[in-house]
């Protein structure tokens, strides 16, 4: 099955049976073939995934997302001769790719955050950011409310939002805790440690446990959140992931080198070769893995089952249970409810 | 009265002879190889300088045709050793970039064992504060009194608008104690406090400098010996560090910036030592990298280091990092400079500022006046620094004068446009 394909949650309800050893068919009733049934679907129409990086210039997101799709799909800022000059405010760029994997066809977007963190005052710096996801779940409200609607809403809303978190290996600094009080409860953070072979794996496991129990303190829920685990088996496999290993400690990199004959993506440095991939040496492997290799669905489920409903829920209150009034071409809609969603709280 | 003011110049580090010797480090002395011991020994003025026999056989030898003042620096070393030396370092930069493990890196010790870093929720709010820690360092016979400052807070809030503000009060408030202290009738122990030099640690993260080093910098620059220094230079690759260097060179260029410029060496200095100091200054700033922890990696003998997975950085090696050019260059040859610089340069530039603001139209003559009135033998006319609140009254009342005195010209100048325009009128 290729790598790329999200794994489906529901398991099936009937074991499987192959079909044609028993002749007999009674109490088969074939439904399990939906799984195959939708895998062609989704590689027929491909899928398409916003993430977005957020952090201070210079912590290596550009390289890190370049690295997580093994290809340049952010570009990088770091050209040192460049005449660059930090933005007075945060911009949003955001730059869309298609990358093609075991035929299933991804419409990749990369949401990138110049600007934030890096004036003398950086009050209120995560409010375009916010501004900008609100804007992304706007529109997807207008296209949903709409009379004639498309097939395929196309989804601007961001699924997944990277924070890299500069790795002094004291705490938190308090923008960080800032940002991530703001935005946690609108769109999936996952909190990432930057350029993580600045400590050895003493002074990480302590930075890790200490920015654990700095969120857990302030009340941030980061992805994968407590509330949403379905069941007993994603909670424990949530659990182990949210209590040990999270935030992942990564080091991106762009460059080959050979090592033991093999080529590996890694950064020299005189006194040995960091590997990317080795995960006695930084946790990039867990965080792909993560992301991409089983929670891809999931962070979009999480996006459009409860951080569009809540902000959805609470636009249609704001409007007395009207939906938003452009596109309605003046005529007369049948009323929405007026209360709530059940999980927007 | 005499000799005792030159004996505090003496202290104060108006000499020009560096008696400056760190023999060897007692701490970690099997690390040490002996031949750095003789490079150790090595200052520009005393290269010849060292044996106590040869000095005698000097005198012995000088007895007979020459007045004998060569044996002055022996002297000068002498009374300075016995007095001691002090030395205040400033280190500021944002918190988390291995200030403090340099600090102690450096001297080793371990100033900074008490220390509580706050969390992010507590910083949230909090505001720059000032923090000093002394710690009495002996070697070879030499004391040396160093203290550290520190600025816990710089940099940390989520608004650090002029967070820089006490660092300059605090500086210029060291330059005010001296300034008294020199203007006052018993400065036979005036306590130098003043800070000689300030390590400015930048993000490895970073692009460059970022604004708010750029806006402390130009703060500080012309009141402290500024001396940047990359922190935790080991999440640089060569290449990496390479760039970054040449960046913020272009951009303490480009902002005009003056940090601490290391002198030139004398033209009669050999090949060797030129070449050495010429690479030394192409380093700057400093990429370094701190550490306390001896390792053992394998190799023929214990190092101190950091080890990682991947292998292990090496803080005294100068492959792997600046840690030993920044010693070299700020303790072993340079202290008694930035002293020197200190004294010479930013504080005799603040004490004229202060001087001449104090110079204005009305306090001239009240200097005058109070001349008459003081018993000090100085041929200067000093002004008695008035205490804080009548020099505040007096501030007032010159800034009255000077604007009742703007204002007349105001009105002397609309009246001769008035007069013209009259004339103007007139001719058409």
């Amino acid at each position: 099955m290729s790598e790329l394909v999200p794994e489906p949650r529901p398991k099936p309800a009937v074991p499987m049976k192959p079909i044609g050893i028993n002749p007999n068919l009674l109490g088969y009733i074939g439904i399990d073939t939906i799984i195959e049934q939708m895998r062609k679907k989704t590689m027929k129409t491909g899928f398409d995934f916003n993430i977005m990086v957020v952090g201070q210039s210079g912590l290596g997101k550009s390289t890190l997302v370049n690295t997580l799709f093994k290809s340049q799909v952010s570009r990088k800022a770091s050209s040192w001769n460049r005449e660059e000059k930090i933005p007075k405010t945060v911009e949003i760029k955001a730059i869309g790719h298609v990358i093609e994997e075991g035929g299933v066809k991804m419409k990749l977007t990369v949401i990138d955050t110049p600007g934030f963190g890096d004036q003398i005052n950086n009050e209120n710096c995560w409010e375009p950011i916010e501004k900008y996801i609100n804007e992304q779940y706007e529109k997807f409200l207008k296209e949903e409310v709409n009379i004639a609607r498309k097939k395929r809403i196309p989804d601007t809303r961001v699924h997944c939002c990277l924070y890299f978190i500069s790795p002094t290996g004291h705490s938190l600094r308090p923008l960080d805790l800032e940002f991530m009080k703001h935005l946690s409860k609108v769109v999936n953070i996952i909190p990432v440690i930057a350029k993580a072979d600045t400590m050895t794996l003493e002074e990480k496991s302590e930075f890790k446990q200490r920015v654990r129990k700095e969120l857990e303190v302030n009340g941030i829920e980061f992805y994968p959140q407590k509330e949403f685990d379905e069941d007993l088996e994603d909670k424990t496999e949530n659990d182990k992931i949210r209590q040990e290993s999270m935030p992942f400690a990564v080091v991106g990199s762009d460059k080959e080198y050979q090592v033991n004959g093999k080529r590996v993506l890694g950064r020299k440095t005189p006194w040995g070769i960091i590997e990317v991939e080795n995960l006695n040496h930084c946790e990039f492997a867990l965080l792909r893995d993560f992301v991409i290799r089983t929670h891809l669905q999931d962070l979009k489920e999480v996006t459009h089952n409860i951080h569009y409903e809540t902000y959805r829920a609470k636009r249609l209150n704001d409007n007395g249970g009207l939906p938003p009034g452009e596109g309605l071409l003046g005529t007369v809609l049948p009323p929405v409810p007026a209360t709530p969603c059940p999980t927007a709280e | 009265m005499g000799r005792g003011t030159q004996e505090s110049r003496t202290s104060c580090s108006r000499s020009w002879f560096s008696p400056l010797l760190w023999a060897s480090w007692s701490i970690s002395a099997p690390i040490v190889p002996a031949p750095l011991f003789a490079a150790l020994n090595f200052l520009p003025h005393q290269r010849k300088w060292g044996e106590p026999s040869g000095a005698a056989t000097a005198i012995g030898a000088m007895d007979k045709e020459y007045v004998g003042f060569a044996a002055l620096p022996n002297q000068l070393h002498r009374k300075s050793v016995k007095k001691g030396f002090d030395f205040t370092l400033m280190v500021a930069g944002e918190s988390g970039l291995g200030k403090s493990t340099l600090i102690n890196s450096l001297f080793l010790t371990n100033l900074y064992e008490d220390r509580q870093i706050p969390e992010a929720s507590a910083r949230l709010t909090q505001t720059l504060t000032i923090e000093r820690r002394g710690v009495e360092i002996e070697e070879g016979g030499i004391k040396v009194k160093l203290t550290v400052v520190d600025t816990p807070g710089f940099g940390d809030s989520v608004d650090c608008s002029d967070c820089w503000l006490p660092v300059v009060r605090f500086i210029e408030e060291q330059f005010e104690q001296y300034l008294r202290d020199e203007s006052g009738l018993n400065r036979k122990n005036i306590q130098d406090s003043r800070v000689h030099c300030c390590l400015y640690f930048i993000s490895p993260f970073g692009r460059g400098l970022r604004p708010l080093d750029v806006a402390f910098l130009r703060a500080v620059h012309e009141k402290v010996n500024i001396i940047p220094v990359i922190g935790k230079a080991d999440a640089l690759m060569p290449k990496e560090t390479q760039a970054l260097k040449q960046k913020i060179r272009e951009q303490l260029k480009e902002e005009e910036i003056n940090i601490y410029q290391f002198p030139e060496c004398d033209s009669d200095e050999d090949e060797d030592f030129k070449r050495q100091d010429a690479e030394m200054k192409e380093s700057i700033p400093f990429a370094v990298v701190g550490s306390c922890e001896v390792v053992r990696d394998g190799g023929p003998r214990p190092v101190r280091g950091r080890h990682y997975s991947w292998g292990t950085v090496e803080v005294e090696n100068p492959h792997h990092c600046d840690f030993l050019n920044l010693r070299r260059m700020l303790v072993q040859t340079h202290l008694q400079d930035l002293k020197e610089v200190t004294h010479d340069l930013l504080y005799e530039g603040y004490r004229a500022r202060c001087l001449q603001s104090l110079a204005r139209p009305g306090a001239r003559d009240r200097a005058s006046r109070s001349k008459l009135s003081r018993q000090s033998a100085t041929e200067i006319p000093l002004p008695m620094l008035p205490l804080a609140d009548t020099e505040k009254l007096i501030r007032e009342k010159d800034e009255e004068l000077r604007r009742m005195q703007e204002m007349l010209e105001k009105m002397q100048a609309q009246m001769q446009l008035s007069q013209a325009q009259g004339e103007q009128s007139d001719a058409l």
